[in-house]
């Protein structure tokens, strides 16, 4: 066991997969001998080697279309894109190729690739470095979106996002990276992807997030238990393909949904939440289901941007409009 | 520098003055003449007549496969399909050089290419008529089915020769896209890391003139297509793609120096495409014959039966009997695509994933019930 952050948790994960699998290679800008702007790579260039720690030019398109052809040949390719905002010229490679390899081939080309990107806001970053995209992503057939929310759950779905035969892009929130310490064991065990998992049991409502903003809402939960709201949180984690069972049986249970996001409103991966609990667990609410997310604007920049992250104290405020319903 | 043999013949240019200084010394080949003389200059296998036979029933068989693909595509039986006609020289000649080890990336009209390494015509045409199973082809398995997004293949090539760089392969990559395709980022990008990392990869650009209906003069002020290489440290030559023998003869060149380890090359085979773009266009919307008449002249399967004729008589029986092989082989693909059954609705959502995930699992077994998913 090892008391690590979160951003040392990716690094020993990578660190890992490389030991464990010849054909896994991490490509990406400045991940070699400055070890990633986040350090999510430090060492592992001086550790393993060129081959398998490649600085690449600055280049996203061509770097993610690499990505496939290695792949291709049956390398693993772990790529590092800096920011998710500068994914964007990468998401052709990722949505026409990546995600459709294995069905337009009937499975004779495969695409065990992952894309790494950090996202999120709330760390007074420039412009274009506060992005929280993961919708779009998830939107796309063929392709899995995991995003992580602590140090335990990024190593465990990293190695299994790396482990996995299909494409799977990884949305690190930078704003955990080094938010907390937590007891990892770094024995290679993978975590389950397409799997939610519980952060907090509840009977009164459900509260459903992922990445970043689970700090919120377990701030928000102990709040309110304080008040004798039973608030149970659950980690999404894997958005496409997500777990609807733990999801619709939560909500089941508590009867009230509260969803939580860092992405704007509209399109957001909360209203396919949403829409799920309506189509198939309408009969179980005593409540309107509520999001608490940014409205639909750009993210501001640091002078603005405490406006623009969702707090705990909206979310309690949320919870309790939905529990004055019933 | 770069290898490129010059000769003295020197025809129609389509793509600028040979000379000048923005044509920053890209050296420009051709061998055999529109009429079917040969040059002096031409590779050894041009001078072997079993070669060149062989490379006239590919090019004969590519141009009876596109118009049976046309016909098919006319009449109901097949989907949009976009014609190699008056490239054959290319297709042909690209894959000639290649050898089986090596992994080609087409376009969408490298169908030449794609059956000289043996993917079979049935394939082909269960791929165009709407068919997955069409690029789960029986052979070359390691190569790439046809790229639809114009571009967006040439850093897969990337991706391929870095493979075999770290497994210590000599075996190249071969990318291949039309001259739009030039005007891209991704094609930029990838010149630029193969040439960083000196991969083993060809990047063949088909100048056939037109990106739909965008004239080759419109795409780019640069006086060639080639001359983009300079900007990533890559050589970077012209030939005339509608000669067979000076296509193969720039690919073995190349393909040798990405097995020695001398990195990446860029080829532009300057060709004419002689009908639409695809059978969903028109281009009589944006060109007149008087514009596409002159380049029958140049094509390049007439060009190759000349010169057999006259360098190695080549008889008329000889003709007819390889025109009635090739029909024949043509006819009974044509059929045997015609005969396959199609895929069970199901298999829709079958190769998403190696494992289905629930919910496509549950959407998939609606579909089977004839439900929508």
């Amino acid at each position: 066991m090892a008391e690590i952050t979160l951003v040392e948790a990716v690094r020993a994960a990578l660190a890992h997969a490389l030991e464990e699998d010849p054909s896994v290679i991490i490509l990406g800008e400045d991940v070699g001998v400055d070890g990633g702007v986040f350090r999510a790579t430090e060492g592992l260039w001086q550790r393993f080697g060129r081959d398998r720690v490649r600085d690449t030019p600055l280049s996203e398109a061509a770097i993610a279309g690499m990505a496939v052809g290695l792949a291709a040949q049956r390398f693993r390719p772990v790529v590092e894109i800096q920011f998710q905002g500068f994914i964007h010229p990468a998401l052709d490679q990722v949505a026409n190729h990546a995600a459709r390899l294995r069905n337009r081939t009937r499975g004779r080309l495969t695409c065990p690739m992952v894309l790494r990107a950090p996202y999120g806001g709330g760390v007074h970053a420039p412009e274009h470095h506060s992005e929280s995209i993961e919708a779009i992503f998830a939107h796309i057939p063929g392709l899995r979106v995991v995003i992580p929310s602590s140090p335990g759950r990024a190593y465990g779905l990293l190695l299994s996002a790396i482990r996995d035969p299909d494409p799977v892009v990884f949305f690190e929130p930078k704003r955990l990276y080094r938010a907390q310490r937590e007891e990892v064991a770094l024995d290679g065990a993978g975590l389950p992807l397409d799997t939610a998992f519980t952060l907090r049991e509840g009977r009164d409502v459900s509260v459903i997030t992922w990445g970043a903003m689970t700090r919120e809402c377990l701030e928000a939960a102990e709040a309110l238990a304080g008040d004798g709201i039973e608030a149970e949180v659950v980690d999404m984690a894997t958005l496409k393909p997500y777990d609807a069972a733990t999801l619709l049986a939560s909500v089941r249970r508590t009867g009230r949904c509260v969803i939580v996001h860092e992405a704007p409103r509209t399109g957001g991966f909360g209203g396919e939440i949403a829409a799920r609990i309506a189509e198939e667990a309408l009969d179980a609410l005593v409540a309107p289901i509520r999001r608490v997310c940014p409205p639909d604007i750009i993210p501001p920049l640091p002078k603005l941007e405490a406006a623009y992250m969702p707090t705990a104290a909206e979310i309690c405020a949320a919870v309790r409009e939905v529990m004055a319903w019933g | 520098m770069h290898g490129g043999k010059e000769d003295g013949e020197v025809g129609i240019q389509p793509c600028g003055d040979r000379e000048g200084s923005d044509r920053y010394g890209i050296p420009f080949s051709r061998f055999l003449t529109p009429d079917g003389a040969l040059s002096d200059a031409a590779p050894g296998f041009a001078s072997d007549r079993g070669e060149l036979a062989a490379l006239y029933a590919g090019m004969l068989r590519t141009r009876a496969f596109d118009a049976k693909a046309v016909a098919l595509q006319r009449t109901g039986r097949l989907g949009t399909y976009a014609s190699s006609l008056g490239q054959e020289g290319v297709s042909v000649g690209l894959a000639s050089a290649m050898r089986a080890e090596d992994v080609l990336i087409p376009s969408f009209r490298e169908h030449g290419a794609q059956l000289w390494r043996g993917t079979r015509m049935e394939e082909l045409l269960l791929y165009w008529g709407g068919d997955e199973r069409g690029s789960d082809f029986a052979g070359p398995r390691e190569d790439f089915p046809v790229c639809v997004p114009v571009g967006t293949q040439y850093p897969h090539a990337v991706g391929v020769a870095m493979a075999f760089t770290l497994r210590g392969e000599a075996r190249c990559a071969v990318v291949v896209g039309g001259d739009g395709s030039t005007s891209r980022g991704d094609f930029h990008e990838a010149l630029n890391m193969a040439g960083v990392w000196a991969l083993p990869v060809v990047f063949l650009i088909n100048n056939n003139q037109w990106a739909i209906s965008v004239p080759r003069e419109a795409q780019t002020a640069a006086a060639t297509l080639a001359q983009k290489a300079i900007g990533a440290g890559l050589p970077g030559e012209q030939v005339d793609g509608c000669d067979v023998i000076a296509v193969r003869d720039a690919m073995e060149r190349a393909l040798a120096r990405g097995r020695a380890g001398g990195g990446a090359t860029v080829i532009e085979c300057i060709t004419y495409r002689l009908s639409d773009h695809t059978t969903a266009d028109d281009a009589t919307r944006y060109r007149d014959d008087t514009q596409v008449s002159p380049h029958w002249a140049e094509e390049p399967v007439t060009r190759l039966r000349e010169h057999l004729v006259q360098a190695h008589g080549w008889t008329r029986q000889e003709e007819e009997e390889l025109r009635a092989e090739t029909h024949a082989a043509v006819e009974a693909a044509a059929q045997a695509y015609l005969d396959i059954a199609p895929q069970p609705v199901a298999s829709i959502a079958d190769y998403l994933f190696e494992t289905l995930p629930p919910d496509l699992k549950a959407a998939r077994d609606r579909v089977a019930e004839g439900g929508n998913g």
